[in-house]
């Protein structure tokens, strides 16, 4: 009971922390089921909604800047998809990898470029960020809201891909590319609804992170990103339920070893889980056995 | 008789490289731009190559080299910061704990060393894996090496986060043109030997190489720490040319930027490699500088430019040749001075046909 009390706040944080990885993570694994890329640029996509959120809040109220950001997330989503990673998909893997590494070093340096490369106070969302009191530990709403939040998106998705046309035709895909186009469904509308799903999931989760965090800076995104890959990488990637149970473990584990004090190794934590799992059971927990990972 | 004259043009050329180099020195100001580039291209050069040597020769992605440059940067530094220097430099360490220091022609080699034995085990577990879980591995192996020498545990030998600084340096742009012409010397002799054969095959077809004899293990292994020894020694020459060095630096975007040197130079070309080296310096370091300025023509402000502008052209130039231009300048050929002659003699036998106008 000692250990929960004293650990209480870390074990709250990894659980806020863990559902906003959870909803960069689906992201990654939804695309990695389809195109087999990692999509580096998703944690720069995600970096890039916390910027506009800044800026547009500055002039527009929050009931219509929340969701022109996450409007222009989706856009900026499908964007990339369609110039950095469509011309490409006859290419080998690796050239569209490179690709989007390109993408994400262009998307850092703009925004470097846009803020001077100054981290931005992230605007104060009211009731979210009020505090509140658990079990004698104090945090923020948003703390609170952001596991219930995520829960509620993730059935909504999972519901989406069991029960609709949509769903069906990116299930169809991520089985089996070249079968599914023979069979007639639309590979590129496909594809793009997977990205537009997946910025919107990350627009969300930078709102929740940043409302947490409070400053936005260009390379805030990538650790997250690298984070919530190896999320869905340890929930089996291509798998939902895993990739969500993936960050919520990540986000909890990082936060108990900041509160043991080695916060130096809190980021080395994760990669170090990325390479057990790797070496130990490549198909992660709940990944379909397949091809070619090992 | 032809391959003697062969070396006789090479060795020729690599002297006029160098008298070039020290008039440079004696003609230009210290502080021009062109030293900057030449040092720092030099450098990148090198890491380049070793990059090259994994992903584009072996076939194997790999994103660790800032780790290993680190690795190779440290060693450096903490075996030759002077003893008189230590404790000034392990101020909050009490000098430190490493009792000598070693001169600069030994703690090169040593740094590529010890940088190679750490590669080695890391390789043991990480080359079982294939394309991007190897490329996200190396990425974490990377980032954890960092990690660690931050650690303030380490501190007597690391100095935890801060920096390390008062070490031998080198100040004439011809160091590092040596150090990386051994260097890569090395590398292509090692690409055109039969090790450089069967890297090659492994690269085109694993299965094929397998059943050909090659023992893919053995072979990647090797690869993967020849690369990390040429990585760590590139990291000793840049903690040389920036004179402090700090574990912090050596973040995945420095790993990116020389995946893009790679790739703009060619996945497969060592020559591609060092030209796109070099471009890539110089247009970030020199040649875009003026977009970072804000510029009047009369009254009239040019508009975007500003602090930071360079990079986002830089970075859209970047995609243009990932995009539409995946080879490279140089794709997979290598420039060489027989290719160069047979180029102009074919275009001059043209221009007598009257097939390219002037």
């Amino acid at each position: 009971m000692g250990f929960f009390q004293t650990n209480l706040p870390y074990i709250l944080a990894g659980i806020s922390v863990g559902g906003q990885y959870a909803l960069i993570a689906i992201g990654y694994t939804l695309v990695y089921g389809i195109l087999r890329l990692i999509n580096f640029a998703h944690g720069d996509i995600f970096m890039t909604a916390g910027f506009m959120m800044v800026y547009l809040s500055a002039s527009l109220p929050l009931w219509l800047s929340i969701p022109l950001v996450i409007l222009l997330t989706v856009l900026l989503g499908f964007l990339v998809e369609r110039i950095a990673y469509k011309p490409l998909r006859k290419a080998p893997r690796m050239s569209i990898m490179i690709s989007a590494i390109g993408v994400s070093y262009l998307i850092q340096n703009c925004a470097w470029y846009v803020t001077s490369g100054l981290a931005k106070q992230f605007p104060v969302i009211p009731w979210i960020s009020d505090s509140v009191t658990v079990f004698s530990a104090t945090t923020k709403v948003v703390t609170i809201l952001t596991p219930v939040f995520t829960l509620g998106l993730v059935a909504a998705l999972v519901l989406l891909i069991r029960h609709t046309k949509i769903g069906m035709a990116m299930r169809a895909v991520s089985r089996d590319f070249e079968t599914s186009q023979l069979m007639g469904i639309k590979i590129n509308s496909v594809i793009s609804t997977t990205f537009i799903i997946g910025s919107f999931l990350a627009a969300v989760g930078s709102i929740l992170y940043f409302t947490n965090y409070t400053t936005v800076t260009p390379t805030a995104g990538s650790m997250p990103g690298l984070k919530a890959f190896v999320a869905a990488v340890f929930g089996g990637i291509g798998s939902i339920p895993g990739a969500v149970l993936g960050a919520f473990l990540i986000g909890i584990c990082e936060n108990i070893i900041k509160g043991l004090g080695w916060t130096t190794f809190s980021d080395a934590f994760t990669f170090a889980l990325l390479i057990v799992i790797l070496i130990a059971r490549p198909t992660g927990l709940f990944g379909e056995k397949s091809m070619d990972k090992v | 008789m032809k391959m003697k004259n062969k070396i006789i043009t090479a060795v020729v050329l690599i002297m006029a490289l160098f008298v070039l180099l020290l008039a440079l020195e004696r003609i230009l100001p210290p502080s021009s731009m062109l030293f900057v580039v030449l040092k720092k291209g030099a450098i990148y050069a090198l890491v380049a190559v070793s990059m090259n040597l994994l992903n584009g020769f072996t076939g194997l992605f790999s994103l660790g080299q800032a780790g290993f440059m680190l690795i190779g940067a440290y060693t450096y530094a903490i075996l030759t910061i002077p003893m008189e220097a230590r404790g000034m430099v392990y101020q909050y360490f009490d000098g430190g704990i490493v009792p000598l220091a070693l001169p600069v022609i030994l703690a090169i080699p040593l740094a590529g060393l010890v940088t190679a034995i750490f590669a080695y085990l890391i390789g043991l577990p990480v080359l079982r894996l294939k394309s991007d879980y190897l490329a996200i591995a190396t990425l974490g192996f990377a980032e954890i090496i960092r990690a660690i020498l931050q650690w303030d545990k380490l501190g007597p030998i690391t100095n935890g986060s801060n920096l390390l600084k008062l070490y031998p340096v080198f100040t004439s742009v011809i160091f590092p043109f040596a150090v990386t012409g051994v260097c890569i010397a090395i590398i292509v002799l090692l690409i055109n030997s039969s090790y450089g054969r069967a890297f090659k095959a492994i690269r085109e077809d694993e299965t094929a190489a397998e059943a050909m004899g090659i023992n893919l293990a053995h072979h990647k292994q090797l690869s993967f720490t020849i690369s990390s020894f040429f990585a760590g020694i590139g990291g000793a020459l840049l903690a040389m040319y920036q004179t402090t060095v700090q574990a912090s630096a050596f973040r995945a975007t420095m790993t990116y930027e020389i995946l893009l040197i790679v790739v703009i130079g060619g996945i497969g070309s060592v020559t591609g490699s060092c030209i796109s080296s070099f471009l890539f310096i110089a247009c970030s370091e020199w040649w875009l500088r003026f977009l970072d300025n804000t510029i009047f023509i009369g009254n009239f402000q040019v508009p975007l430019l500003g602090p930071g502008f360079r990079k986002v052209v830089f970075s859209v130039i970047v995609m243009i040749i990932v995009l539409f231009y995946s080879r490279g300048i140089m794709g997979t050929k290598e420039l060489s001075l027989e290719g160069l002659y047979q180029f102009l003699r074919k275009r001059s036998e043209k221009k007598k046909k009257g097939d390219v106008p002037a």
